[in-house]
């Protein structure tokens, strides 16, 4: 049972950018599934009336009040850049998704 | 390239219109919206910025308390529900200017929703109310700045390479959506335009953000989509980005209308794509197709906690909401006195809120409007500044207004004092002294200048003795050359007539 396709992992990779050749796609497709049939075992629980969980402790209402802290220096917040221009960011050439 | 359209009027027999708004307004809190970094504007590149707002590996958010409660106050005045429990989702996309990978915003839990906002549009009825319906109000952040470099047009075509400030990275913003709004007909265009002005100054009002759409603290994103009739389902709309000015919503909505409605009379049918304005030609050009549904895999942000607004702060924060901005507009109107039109200069010209504090301040409401949309409006348009930015109060208006009263001070005079003011050169009495403003009403001087004026032009003298009064023009401006403005009209007149002997 094949419930990720090709198309999927293209998909999928696309979306996380990373370069997969076209004669990976199956080799992934069935590594995922795998991953997925695992995980699956989790539906043969009876689950009903359990809330899907996003935060493992019950808090609510955490708030941090509206006063500046320091900064980084641009030094600082450069440092880790692969290049810098002008104090920013250089970065590769932005395909036109805007 | 610019598509082929059909006039409005063609248009609107053959379709209905419907509209979508989404609003985004950068909030004024000092602080970013998950980290203490400074929000100020036009920092030197990335100094307001933390492992936070940088998206490094290991930082965890903190939520901004007055970034939650602005959220709140929007929606209350926007009528709309307050969620009692939300969380944050992350929305995942590459885009060099998110540093993070992602966008931390609110998904399938706004904090507000289910509002609306009532607006007033002139139409061939007269003034007309419609309800455009709040979907939601979330919270979410801003991203860094790009600069794209070389290429030719400094546009991401073609640029070699980009260059990224994030000192705008996790400013709060909150975006407001609408429901489709349906039955403007022809009005769409003002409809949309009301909208995003009533917007505007509910969120001035609330002085949650400065609300600048020229700076971008204000963003309006407008939907558009024809239909042949109110009782056919929604067609496929248009998303049209970076319109920046209350006219260009308007003008915006009215070009799609007629773009839409030229491709579907010619049998083709309208792509759901994004599409650009531009302010210059009034056109919008096609930008992303989005015919391809985007698939941002949201989740619920598990480095943030979850929000549960409780009754009593939410009540707490209804109790500090203003006046609703059309309200005080229909009280001061009356109030002051004036007819709708003249509320609506005021509200055009940015300046409701200064005559306000003028009139509070005891300057009669004519006087205060005489100078804000008068002088100040003008010297602001010269510059191309908001009037707020000349800075000057209404302590030196009502002083110089003071002057008038009294003679001291003409209105030319005062133009000049008031330059001095705009120019920070003192107070008004100490610039009046420092300009040598002050009006001439020395008969000496006055007399001596009138038998000059008289001696350059002899025949005014008998056009006056014989009756001719209106020549005396001449006699007065002659006057008021030779002292540079500084005479006092009146008494120069009454010097004249007394000088040739003539009754006026
Ligand atoms: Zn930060």
């Amino acid at each position: 049972m094949a419930a990720i396709s090709r198309d999927d992992v293209a998909h999928l990779a696309r979306l996380a950018r990373i370069d997969i050749p076209e004669s990976e796609l199956d080799h992934y497709a069935s590594q995922l599934d795998a991953i997925l049939e695992a995980v699956d075992k989790v539906s043969g629980l009876d689950t009903s009336g359990v809330e899907p969980m996003s935060h493992p402790v019950k808090m609510e209402n955490v708030f941090r009040e509206d006063i500046p802290a320091p900064s980084l220096n641009a030094q600082q917040a450069l440092a880790g850049a692969p290049a810098v221009e002008d104090s920013r960011f250089r970065v590769p050439r932005i395909l036109d998704e805007e | 390239m610019a598509e082929p359209v059909i006039a409005f009027d063609q248009a609107l027999k053959e379709f209905d219109p419907v509209l979508g708004l989404e609003v985004h307004v950068e909030l004024g809190t000092r602080t970013k919206m998950f980290c203490g970094c400074s929000t100020e504007f036009g920092g030197e590149p990335n100094t307001h910025v933390c492992p936070v707002c940088l998206g490094l590996p290991g930082s965890l958010p903190a939520l901004n308390r007055i970034g939650v409660e602005s959220a709140i106050r929007i929606g209350l005045a926007l009528n709309c529900e307050i969620a009692t429990w939300c969380r944050f989702a992350r929305k995942n996309y590459f885009y060099p200017d998110m540093p993070k990978n992602f966008q931390t915003s609110q998904y399938d839990e706004p904090i507000c929703f289910n509002g609306y906002l009532d607006v007033d549009v002139d139409t061939d009825e007269g003034r007309k109310t419609f309800r455009v319906e709040i979907e939601r109000a979330h919270m979410e952040e801003d991203t860094g700045k790009n600069t794209h470099m070389g290429g030719a047009t400094g546009r991401i075509h073609g640029a070699d390479y980009s260059l990224v400030d994030y000192n705008r990275a996790g400013i709060p913003l909150i975006e407001i959506v609408t429901k489709p709004i349906t039955g403007t007909g022809k009005y769409a265009p003002e409809v949309a335009k009301a909208y995003v002005a009533a917007l505007r100054d509910i969120l001035r009002g609330l002085g949650v953000s400065d609300v600048k759409m020229e700076q971008g603290s204000l963003r309006c994103d407008v939907n558009l989509s024809l239909r042949p009739s109110p009782e056919h389902e929604l067609g496929t709309r248009s998303e049209t980005k970076n319109v920046n000015s209350l006219r260009s919503v308007e003008r915006s909505v009215r070009y799609e209308v007629t773009r839409q409605a030229a491709r579907l009379l010619a049998g083709q049918r309208v792509v759901q794509e994004t599409r650009h304005w531009h302010e210059d030609t009034g056109v919008t050009t096609s930008g992303r197709s989005k015919e391809q549904a985007e698939d941002y895999r949201y989740f619920p942000e598990p480095d943030l906690i979850p929000i549960a607004p409780s009754r009593e702060w939410v009540e707490e924060l209804r109790s500090t909401l203003p006046e609703n901005p059309a309200v005080r507009r229909a009280r001061l109107t009356k109030t002051w006195n004036i007819s709708e039109l003249e509320m609506e200069n005021l509200i055009n010209a940015g300046v409701l809120e200064l005559v306000e504090s003028a009139v509070n301040a005891g300057m009669s409401p004519d006087a205060a409007r005489k100078w804000y949309t008068g002088e100040l409006a003008r010297v602001a348009n010269e510059r191309g500044v908001e009037v707020e930015e000349l800075g000057v109060t209404h302590v030196e208006l009502a002083r110089i207004e003071a002057l008038i009263a009294t003679g001291a001070l003409n209105d030319k005079l005062a133009r000049q004092v008031l330059e001095g003011v705009i120019a920070r050169e003192g107070d008004v009495d100490s610039i009046i002294a420092s300009r040598g403003l002050a009006v001439v009403s020395d008969d000496g001087p006055l007399l001596e200048a009138i038998v000059a004026a008289l001696a350059a032009d002899p025949e005014v003298a008998e056009k006056i003795a014989s009756g001719k009064v209106q020549a005396a023009g001449s006699v007065v401006g002659a006057v008021m050359k030779a002292t540079r403005g500084q005479a006092d009209a009146a008494r120069v007149r009454e010097l004249l007539f007394a000088h040739l002997g003539v009754s006026e």
